[in-house]
């Protein structure tokens, strides 16, 4: 359970070049679980995310974390950034940021090598990674310093079924080790796998959101409903 | 193409005779070229980083003025270092006229913008790919600079490279501050310009195929000992 939460967001807006990309919005999320993002394209998923993680600025409202210090939040971005590094320096890069000693990073760099699957490629250039690869490095470089809170967008959203099973088996470990999950995905079948939560997003404002047990049983509005079916919602 | 060939072999006399004025005058080439080379580096190098990654007011008009003074032309840069060490200048009282560092000062003067410039094109690029990872991670602006310079080594060494060829080949300006003294500032380019005016076609195409060569083993030697072919380091 995350001390960070409750997280909420009062009358946030975001407006860029002038054009709202979200809001005027209310949101609280709750201490526990996994909440999943949905929504069709442009309808603010991303911007959501990256405003709850702090890395867009918001046009007006506020958005507040229970502890005076925000939990420590780590984000996965859609398309994996890797460094132009070696693999275990990709994964140790946080932890040196934070001046940790360096065996304990050797530890866990070969801790996350192994549970990741890339233990012989420790010392392979990431830049030569797999898309899959590339994003379970990019997840385990964001789980390596332990965070209260893991921010997704879109993992699995260029992955096969394979990379996609092994992507979701790590974050339901997570999650049941404590970690809060935040993921926006347009993956309808991945949102029932993985969701306790369910936001849905449309043009930029929070349509619905509630349990996701509750939601996909009884969606209650029409767009929720006609975008569980998959039918398009704009 | 006579005197090519005659100049060939003037270079090859040279070498092979281990000739002691060539020895002394491509050393001194060297000794103040990378001299120059590393006080530009350690100074463009940054400058060019923080330029990627800062927003100020008059950030644009800055970068513009580095990439104008690309182009300084190098005997207007002799020009104005020599006022500034003569001995009614304002830097007079150092004696640094007609001195390797008067050469090395003028070089400075010249390859800082190239270095810089070179440097700020491939950081921002690579600033533009890591700018949310490192925005994610609450990183300083130190260590955002710290990791461009340390992941971008290999185009930082592109553009030093630049640099040290812009500065060994130079002559206008170094002529002018170091006077192309025998046995004090006598460095391959003055003397190939010497020769030349001698009429000396042979020996002045000798010393400048030494030249080429000194530039092409430094270029090799850097590249071979700061191993940027290698992998992972962990």
């Amino acid at each position: 359970m995350s001390a960070a939460f409750p997280l909420t967001l009062q009358g946030v807006h975001v407006r860029r070049q002038g054009r709202s990309l979200l809001g005027p919005l209310e949101l609280t999320l709750g201490q526990k679980g996994t909440t999943i993002v949905v929504g069709p394209n442009g309808s603010g998923k991303t911007t959501l995310l990256r405003v709850m993680h702090g890395i867009e600025r918001v046009s007006r409202g506020e958005v507040t974390w229970a502890r005076e210090n925000p939990a420590k939040h780590a984000f996965v971005f859609q398309t994996p950034i890797v460094l132009r590094r070696s693999v275990a320096d990709n994964l140790a890069y946080p932890l040196t940021l934070l001046g940790t000693p360096k065996h304990e990073v050797r530890q866990a760099v070969d801790y996350w090598l192994l549970r990741i699957g890339l233990d012989a490629a420790g010392n392979n250039q990431a830049t030569r990674l797999s898309g899959g690869e590339r994003q379970k490095l990019a997840i385990a470089r964001a789980l390596i310093r332990k965070p209260d809170v893991l921010f997704l967008d879109e993992p699995c959203s260029n992955l096969d079924g394979h990379a996609t099973r092994e992507i979701e088996a790590l974050l339901q470990e997570q999650a049941k080790a404590g970690t809060r999950l935040v993921m926006a995905t347009h993956d309808m079948g991945q949102a029932r796998r993985l969701a306790t939560d369910l936001v849905f997003l449309l043009d930029g404002k929070v349509h619905q959101n509630g349990p996701a047990d509750a939601l996909f049983a009884n969606p209650g509005t029409g767009s929720l409903a006609a975008f569980l079916r998959g039918d398009i919602v704009t | 193409m006579i005197e090519i060939l005659d100049g060939l072999k003037a270079a090859f006399l040279l070498v092979v005779g281990f000739d002691a004025e060539l020895w002394e005058i491509s050393l001194r080439s060297l000794r103040v070229t990378l001299s120059a080379l590393v006080i530009a580096s350690v100074i463009a190098i940054p400058l060019g980083t923080y330029l990627a990654v800062q927003r100020f007011r008059y950030r644009r008009f800055v970068i513009s003025m580095i990439n104008a003074l690309m182009g300084l032309p190098p005997v207007v840069v002799g020009l104005v270092v020599y006022i500034l060490l003569s001995r009614s200048g304002p830097f007079g009282v150092l004696n640094l006229l007609f001195t390797p560092t008067a050469m090395i000062i003028a070089q400075v003067v010249i390859i800082t913008p190239v270095i810089a410039s070179i440097a700020h094109q491939s950081m921002r690029e690579l600033w533009a790919e890591y700018h949310d990872l490192l925005i994610s991670l609450n990183t300083t602006k130190r260590q955002r600079i710290l990791t461009l310079i340390f992941d971008g080594r290999r185009n930082l060494l592109t553009a030093a490279l630049a640099g040290f060829g812009r500065a060994i080949g130079e002559v206008g300006a170094i002529m002018i501050v170091g006077g192309n003294i025998d046995h004090a500032t006598r460095v391959l380019t003055t003397a190939i310009a010497l020769e030349t005016g001698k009429g000396d076609f042979a020996l002045a195409l000798g010393l400048g195929f030494v030249l080429i060569g000194i530039a092409m083993i430094v270029n090799l030697a850097i590249h071979t000992l700061s191993r940027t072919e290698r992998e992972g380091r962990w």
